[in-house]
């Protein structure tokens, strides 16, 4: 075990003298805040590590790009510039969504699609059984007995009588 | 010779299943009630085997035999007894060895009750879990083997564990999750074989309903616990990321839902035969399909899945049951008729069927999202990432379409309901609601989502209480007793739609938690020296010291010392830290600070260097996110509730 206490302090080391050569300061000299760097790196995911969005992924190239974005701020790129920046160098897989053209449209019209056939599927058979439907009686019983309020409470009991005996 | 011993019962629990599935079979078709009884008990001799070949495998892993090559990539010397336990399902071999034998405990439990009234059902019922037993064991004998040798010398020493699964939560969180996917299965099953023998009446549903329910807790709790997880250990300020692997568990727990809503159409009604059969068929290949992402490596690159051994099976045998069962249930469509039609698009039938439909269109999100970008590296040759905003703004309005319907449905009568009486039932519930948007309004909250998102949460709490209410006082001007005593003696009468109204209440709370974090979560993120603040929400972080020091179990601790002030007055000290583990792995541990208003989140950004003279931190305020902790207790209260035998009259 105390063999690994070397590698500790190595690692140790290794950060202390990042911080030295990175931020020094807040904004690491750019002026640029961290909560600017984040805001843009928020919306990028790691090339890298797998569905991890750039301002907390642990990676020493994710820290890197961090401070890409910064420079870039410190040099007026607007966020849609840099963000435009880091799709030329390493994709679309970058970006939170996948642009909406081409073959990536799909990603946006096949969910909607399938829900709104859903949704007629559903409403051609909710036609179809009122058609089938003849026996309207029960809705009108309902209806007169709703039209009495004093009803209601014994309606009420009657039903949940109905419903705690029917229990299996 | 232990490994070997592992291995050998592991193989013959492998023949054994198969035994069980082809002379059920055959049993079946030569109408034997000896060979069905063989089959039975073999399904029976299946547990005590696996019993065996996992307590060997725990007892390598407790014993520190590195030269199986899992305990060595799993253990150490410096971990504690239970979690050397516990690493048996923290690496694919294991976990798999945990699956089958949580599927042999289930199946011998189906296997060992009273089969008099439904001996038809007993072979096809074990044929179905016993295929798909078999299917996991196999994985283990031929692919990954928990028992498997490293050749030559065997280490001093293990790789040790994933430290982000050292977490209490992590403990519990994949035994719930496998739960509540193992135990799928056997509704699944019942279903199955409900098809195939042509008893396509309620029965099976009736027999496994508590089965369903107590899949349904235990793949909630899966859920809920990993998101404890995450907020807990991973250190992102948040819960839940719409990672592919999240989803792979919500998946099925979307369609058990619907399932659960809609079983009870076909006990009350006689109707959605097909649809019921459907919805188990999904959750159960949703559940291998869920596995399928997680194990194949599918979700790193399509060509990891073409190269991983497991990944090819688990894609043939869900395309074998999925097209095997849809197969049964367009073979059984005609016996499948509804006895009933609906007669009203507002009866509570109509509106479990919408409820249906929601679930399944986030279904239709969540599944399309996963695999979008592996379609997009088979088709175009470059992935791409489909992440939280997509999932956030295409699931939003879904998720409140199902709380509208939480809040409605429990007032609308089965069979039949109109608008006049509907509308009655809730304009007084809906009043009353409508005071959340106007609290928080004049709290300062003027965007519209919330303020919907909160007059939902207000109609689903206000309704819920007043069906308690109005049924205890409705039984007790009846009965003399007290409105207490019958508000239990109610509960007790009907426990399933009592529990699911205090599951309704639950999903809410969580809703409420969900709110706050989505909506108003802030952060900073700032490096700062000992003595300096850092301001957010209205609150000042004091940072008072930075330590850094090795434990004795191997971890070298850095840990931060902050004091959190508000208008004044300290409230808490706050220690975020992280550790690095032996082999440089690193484990971001945040100091919060916990209310039923906010959370104040702190962790050290260890990722971006540390010194005491300049240390990064990020902060971030959670308002109302402890709701989302409360919801899950909430919850577990209620299906506890619903799922709780009925007393015998």
């Amino acid at each position: 075990m105390k063999k690994l206490y070397p590698l500790f302090l190595f690692v140790i080391l290794l950060s202390l003298f990042s911080v030295g050569s990175v931020a020094a300061q807040d904004g690491g000299g750019t002026g640029v805040s961290d909560d600017e760097v984040n805001l843009i790196a928020h919306e990028l995911f790691c090339p890298v590590c797998e569905n991890t969005p750039l301002d907390v992924c642990e990676t020493q190239a994710c820290k890197q790009w961090r401070e890409l974005i910064r420079l870039k701020l410190s040099e007026g790129w607007t966020e849609k510039e840099i963000k435009q920046y880091f799709v030329d160098n390493y994709g679309a897989r970058v970006l939170a969504e996948p642009p909406a053209e081409g073959f990536y449209l799909l990603v946006y019209f096949v969910p909607p699609i399938v829900i709104l056939a859903g949704l007629f599927i559903l409403f051609r058979a909710f036609r179809q059984w009122k058609k089938n439907d003849k026996d309207q009686v029960d809705i009108q019983i309902a209806e007169a007995n709703s039209t009495s309020s004093s009803d209601t409470n014994d309606e009420y009991i009657a039903r949940l009588e109905e419903e705690m005996r029917k229990r299996d | 010779m232990l490994p070997n011993l592992g291995y050998g019962v592991l193989l013959l629990t492998f023949l054994v299943t198969l035994y069980s599935v082809v002379i059920a079979i055959v049993g079946h078709s030569k109408k034997s009630a000896a060979m069905i009884e063989s089959a039975r008990r073999a399904m029976l001799l299946t547990w005590p085997l696996l019993t065996i070949s996992s307590a060997i495998l725990i007892y390598l892993l407790v014993n520190e035999h590195y030269e199986v090559e899992y305990v060595w990539s799993v253990t150490n010397s410096t971990m504690p007894l239970y979690l050397k336990v516990t690493a048996w399902w923290g690496g694919q071999p294991g976990s798999l060895l945990f699956w089958g034998w949580l599927l042999s405990s289930f199946t011998s439990a189906v296997a060992i009750r009273k089969w008099d009234r439904d001996r038809d059902l007993l072979p096809w019922v074990l044929v179905v879990a016993g295929i798909t037993l078999a299917f996991f064991l196999s994985l283990n004998v031929f692919f990954e083997n928990p028992f498997k040798l490293i050749p030559g010398v065997a280490p001093l020493d293990g790789r040790g564990l994933n430290p982000l699964l050292r977490h209490p939560g992590m403990i519990i969180h994949p035994p719930a999750q496998y739960l509540g996917f193992v135990s799928f299965t056997i509704p699944f099953a019942f279903a199955l074989s409900a098809l195939i023998t042509g008893r396509t009446d309620d029965r099976w549903i009736r027999l496994t309903r508590r089965w369903t329910l107590w899949a349904w807790l235990f793949l909630s709790l899966g859920l809920v616990l990993g998101m404890r997880w995450a907020y807990d250990v991973l250190g992102w300020g948040g819960y839940w990321g719409w990672d592919p692997v999240e989803i792979a568990a919500l998946m099925p727990w979307l369609t058990g839902t619907a399932f659960l809503h809609s079983v009870m159409i076909q006990e009350k009604r006689g109707m959605l035969k097909h649809w019921n059969m459907i919805l188990i068929i999904l959750t159960y290949d949703l559940v291998l399909f869920g596995t399928f992402l997680t194990r194949s490596g599918v979700l790193s690159s399509v060509h990891a899945f073409a190269e991983s051994e497991i990944g090819p099976m688990f894609f043939v045998f869900i395309g074998f049951t999925f097209i095997t069962s849809i197969a049964l249930v367009i073979y059984r469509w005609a016996d499948l008729k509804s006895e009933t039609e609906m007669k009203s698009m507002l009866s509570r039938e109509a509106l479990f069927l919408l409820n249906n439909l929601l679930f399944l269109s986030i279904l239709v999100v969540s599944f399309w999202g996963v695999i979008f970008p592996l379609l997009s590296e088979l088709f175009t040759g470059s992935k791409v990432t489909v992440g939280p905003p997509f999932y956030e703004r295409a699931t939003g309005p879904l998720w409140g379409g199902l709380m509208l319907l939480m809040g409605v449905a429990p007032l609308s009568a089965w069979g039949h309901s109109t608008i006049k009486t509907l509308g009655r039932a809730i304009w007084k519930p809906a009043l009353v609601a409508l005071l959340a948007p106007i609290f928080a309004f004049a709290n300062g909250i003027t965007n519209w989502i919330p303020l919907s998102g909160f007059t939902l949460v207000a109609l689903v709490i206000t309704v819920t209480i007043n069906e308690f209410g109005r049924g205890a006082l409705a039984r007790s001007r009846k009965s003399d007793e007290n409105f207490f005593v019958e508000l239990w003696n109610l509960t007790k009468r009907n426990r399933r739609r009592y529990g699911g109204y205090i599951i309704h209440i639950s999903m809410v709370l969580m809703g409420i938690g969900i709110l706050g974090i989505e909506l108003f979560q802030t952060e900073t993120q700032r490096h700062i020296s000992i003595g300096d603040t850092i301001e957010l929400a209205g609150y000042t972080l004091h940072y008072d010291d930075l330590a850094q020091f090795p434990h004795e179990d191997g971890r070298y601790i850095t840990r931060a010392e902050m004091t959190l002030v508000k208008d004044g007055e300290v409230i808490d000290q706050l220690t975020p830290r992280f550790d690095i583990y032996p082999g440089g792995q690193p484990m971001t541990i945040p100091g919060v600070r916990s209310t039923l208003v906010d959370d104040v989140y702190v962790i050290l950004v260890n990722w971006e260097g540390i010194s005491a003279n300049s240390t990064p931190f990020k902060v971030y305020h959670n308002p109302l996110v402890k709701w989302v902790w409360i919801g899950g207790y909430v919850f577990i209260l209620g299906i506890l509730i619903a799922a709780w035998p009925e007393e015998e009259n």
